[in-house]
């Protein structure tokens, strides 16, 4: 049996005035997928994100989430899922344990059920020392962590977060990443947007790449990188005589093309399993080698293959 | 998870909302200050500057300026609500509440039920301090009350209105200022400070189709015979013609934006 997409989208179209800020843009998430939508500023992650969840009008196009059609059944479809803005969207003149409180009672909590889900999800973002103080005082990252435990009141099966980590430091950034991978491990399928690569590449799936307001590319994190080519092998051979052997040996095992530079010898390979052999032919011909690196391509230059020149 | 009904928990939606503003309010209470200073610095100036040249002595003009700055100061605090709307709308929260399964009206109707907390504050400084000036009014204090209760019912009722404005508006600060010139405008061109007839005759004809008008006399028949009148009933019915136009624009407005 086919398994029920979590969100739907078809032909997604939205104007400002003569701009198309996205255009016709369609992709499926499945239940329990990490989907990452990745593009520089200004490329319509955003818009489609808030079209998605009804914040903005759609000009064309559909969305369903879990079956249900946003623009028949907009408060069911609400229901269904949480979001975290760009900005954090929790009210600054009160404290944590009040914003929770009145968005738990929002979401339809009883007193009782509130307070205790209150204290929870104080307890699961480490909000707790400063859970009454006013907001104003509060550092971006906790307003991030206060804000996405916000959208998790209703433990909603679907959560939208627009740039999770956008202007946080970089030990914030991890503490976020693993709030989100913990969500994972529950279950929770997660639409991503950011214009961080690693972050992508660190939680994502399948990432969708936009540029323009179009869809330039989807697949895997691997997929993605598979198209600019594949895993690079260097290292250095550490006597100059036996330089010659080395590059005879590796041609050879790969039947590739070696670049050498000095005493250092790079090449690509198609997989990562192909590096025994090389390692094993190179040792029994006694040829000592150092520095050692195998690099996959990063998303960068993913990113920067697709969306080069254009902005 | 089960989704709620519509209608049922509008009205608990509503209460947070207003718990909500409420909270807002009680962390910030300089909030209150411009509906506190505002009447008390009127009564003071016109009450001491103007008495003598109106109405012949202070005490003797208290029953016509008390009322009058009464609604000048709900029609003030009134339009507060509409620069408040705008500021929460443009502060992000609003999407979450938008992106929430309640109704679309709960965030509007919870801000002005909060609001009424600013009016009851505003009416509670323009009638102390006209009992500070020596304002005795003969109907005595049970009629005091009800004058007051009339007058926030008023201010609620016009706050729908002020709202619509906050909502249509493209800043805080507009709204703002438009809500000044109008307060000045509608407060300055009634009955509010003298009687209509030292008026010329065309500023007499504003002052009569003037809404403010027929309120302020309202209330001051209410605080001389004790009782309540036909016109205090006409502008209690006139209040609710008010909400039940303007709520449902305001949530069209909402739902616009």
């Amino acid at each position: 049996m086919r398994k029920m997409n979590a969100i739907e989208v078809s032909h997604l179209t939205k104007r400002f005035g003569d701009k198309v800020a996205v255009d016709d843009v369609s992709f499926t998430v499945g239940t329990g997928e990490v989907f990452g939508l990745l593009g520089p500023n200004g490329a319509g992650k955003t818009t489609t994100l808030r079209m998605i969840t009804t914040l903005l009008k759609i000009d064309q196009g559909s969305v369903t989430i879990f079956g249900h059609d946003t623009a028949k059944e907009g408060r069911l479809a609400r229901s269904m899922f949480g979001l975290t803005g760009q900005y954090a969207s929790v009210d600054e003149d009160i404290s944590a344990r009040e914003n929770l409180m009145i968005f738990s009672r929002l979401n339809g909590l009883s007193r009782a059920e509130s307070k205790q889900r209150t204290t929870e999800l104080l307890t699961e973002f480490s909000l707790v020392d400063s859970a009454d103080k006013a907001l104003k005082d509060f550092s971006g990252g906790m307003r991030r962590r206060l804000d996405l435990a916000v959208s998790l009141i209703t433990r909603p099966a679907l959560i939208f977060l627009d740039e999770p980590t956008t202007g946080l430091d970089p030990r914030t950034r991890t503490q976020m990443w693993d709030t989100i991978r913990k969500l994972v491990d529950q279950g929770s399928t997660i639409v991503l947007t950011t214009q961080y690569l690693d972050e992508a590449d660190a939680l994502a799936d399948r990432i969708a790449v936009i540029d323009h307001g179009q869809l330039v590319k989807i697949g895997t994190p691997a997929e993605l990188k598979q198209q600019v080519g594949g895993t690079t092998l260097t290292f250095t051979v550490d006597q100059p005589k036996q330089v010659a052997t080395a590059v005879k040996l590796v041609t050879t095992q790969l039947k590739a093309v070696v670049q050498r530079a000095g005493q250092q010898l790079s090449v690509t390979l198609d997989q990562v399993a192909q590096l025994t052999p090389v390692l094993t032919a190179l040792q029994q011909a006694k040829v000592a080698i150092s520095h050692l690196t195998v690099q996959e391509p990063s998303l960068d230059d993913v990113f920067m293959d697709l969306t080069v020149g254009k902005n | 998870m089960d989704v709620q009904t519509h209608r049922g928990n509008l009205i608990m939606n509503t209460a947070t909302m207003a718990y909500r503003n409420l909270l807002k309010t009680l962390h910030n209470p300089d909030r209150f200050m411009d509906v506190i200073i505002q009447p008390v610095m009127f009564m003071l100036l016109f009450g001491y500057l103007f008495g003598g040249a109106i109405a012949g002595g202070v005490s003797a003009y208290l029953p016509t300026i008390v009322p009058g700055i009464l609604i000048q100061t709900m029609l003030s605090a009134a339009s507060g609500s509409g620069s408040q709307i705008r500021e929460d709308l443009d502060s992000g929260v609003f999407d979450r509440f938008k992106s929430l399964p309640m109704a679309h009206i709960a965030p509007l109707a919870g801000q002005l039920f909060a609001d009424v907390l600013r009016l009851l504050v505003a009416a509670v400084a323009s009638l102390a301090t006209g009992y500070l000036m020596g304002w005795h009014p003969a109907a005595g204090l049970g009629w005091v009350i009800v004058s007051a209760v009339l007058a926030i019912f008023t201010g609620w009722a016009l706050s729908w209105m002020f709202a619509l404005l906050g909502l249509l508006a493209k800043s805080a600060t507009t709204v703002q200022s438009f809500s000044m010139i109008l307060m000045m405008g509608l407060s300055f061109m009634s009955n509010a400070f003298i009687p209509i007839k030292t008026l010329p005759k065309f500023m007499q004809v504003i002052a009569n189709l003037n809404p403010v008008t027929y309120v302020i006399t309202a209330i001051r028949q209410i605080l001389a015979t004790g009782s309540l009148t036909h016109e205090a009933l006409l502008v209690f019915v006139f209040g609710i013609g008010i909400v039940v136009v303007f709520a449902p624009l305001t949530v069209w407005a909402y739902n616009r934006n």
